[in-house]
């Protein structure tokens, strides 16, 4: 359980970007891409998410999380391909066995939505 | 003032500060000429005896040392200092995971030119682990024969972020009726082409094979 060190991070982040800001800027929203292989399950990052902005200026502030979903450099196909499963890292198109992981190990800040 | 709100593109990593500070480590430990070697497994699946054994061996041929996370107790160090090799303990209080920050401040005090091996073992704990780059050049994965064959697929995170997975308690295998098929094929489900080192802490069996993987890697 470590989403709430994650979630105060996360406003921390946006706290000190807010403040960059000027006093002006209202933040509205702060869009994450997390992927499956990131060790950070979403529905506990929103409920850690909720705690840690109670009471603090960011309190109204919504989280938004894109799920990523995995994907491999497949050797055989010579292209990005998504896998079988989390259990089963696997070209979908051609079965081939992929290690190279191209996305699902995402766990980023990747906008913002501000009120000015 | 609009009340339409503005999209403003930042892509920073949640975790960008460890990974900052992973990256210095890995840069330190490459000048220092010290191969680091991370840990991760459920509890009780013998991280402790593992490396006990291996800085042991490893302290009679060249200079090994260890930092062990654990949440409470400095059991594990006490155990581990037995090897002679020097060892530190990180107690990480409720937290469930070690970050790079708190390996830099374990190794206050060490000089690592002196060293050519350094472990470092996880809390034990087979989720949170997997997402904190702590500077290794290799990470770990233990499997006991006690736990069952489904681990990896039950947490395919971990696994896929490891580099080498160790089976461990191979001693009790036949006893639990451990099914060797079964488990290679999940670990190589989820992370396709991962080498795999079996092993017994008590016994010693496959210990000289996992030696010899280690110091056969340029450091």
């Amino acid at each position: 359980m470590h989403e709430l060190s994650i979630a105060l991070s996360i406003l921390e982040f946006a706290e000190e970007e807010a403040q960059r800001r000027g006093h002006a800027a209202r933040l509205e929203a702060i869009h994450l891409k997390v992927g499956p292989l990131s060790g950070v399950v979403k529905e506990a990052l929103l409920t850690a998410y909720q705690l840690a902005s109670e009471q603090t200026p960011l309190a109204d502030c919504r989280l938004v999380i894109e799920e990523i979903p995995i994907a491999i450099y497949c050797s055989q196909c010579r292209a990005e391909r998504p896998v079988r499963s989390i259990q089963s890292f696997r070209c979908v198109e051609c079965d081939t066995p992929g290690c190279q992981v191209v996305h699902g190990r995402e766990l980023q800040i990747s906008a913002l939505e501000l009120l000015e | 003032m609009t009340n339409t709100p503005r999209i403003v593109e930042v892509r920073q990593n949640i975790l960008k500060h460890n990974d900052e500070v992973a990256r210095e480590l890995r840069e330190e430990f490459h000048e220092a000429g010290v191969f680091v070697v991370s840990l991760v497994s459920s509890p009780g699946a013998g991280k402790t005896a593992f490396l006990e054994q291996t800085l042991t061996i490893l302290n009679r041929q060249c200079h090994p040392a260890a930092l062990v996370g654990d949440l409470a107790t400095s059991n594990d160090a006490a155990r581990l200092a037995r090897s002679q090799a020097p060892v530190k303990q990180i107690t990480t209080g409720t937290l469930c995971h070690l970050e790079a920050a708190m390996v830099r401040t374990a190794l206050d005090g060490w000089n690592l030119a002196d060293l050519d091996f350094l472990f470092i073992e996880n809390v034990g704990n087979l989720v949170c682990p997997s997402s904190y780059d702590l500077g290794e050049n290799l990470r770990l994965v233990l499997l006991s024969v006690t736990e069952g064959e489904d681990k990896p697929l039950k947490y395919p995170t971990i696994f896929n972020s490891a580099d080498v997975a160790v089976i461990t308690k191979i001693d009790l295998a036949d006893a639990v009726e451990f099914d060797w098929t079964a488990a290679k094929d999940n670990i190589q489900a989820v992370r396709p082409g991962m080498r795999i080192l079996e092993v017994s802490s008590k016994t010693g069996q496959g210990m000289p094979e996992w030696i010899s993987f280690l110091t056969s890697r340029p450091a």
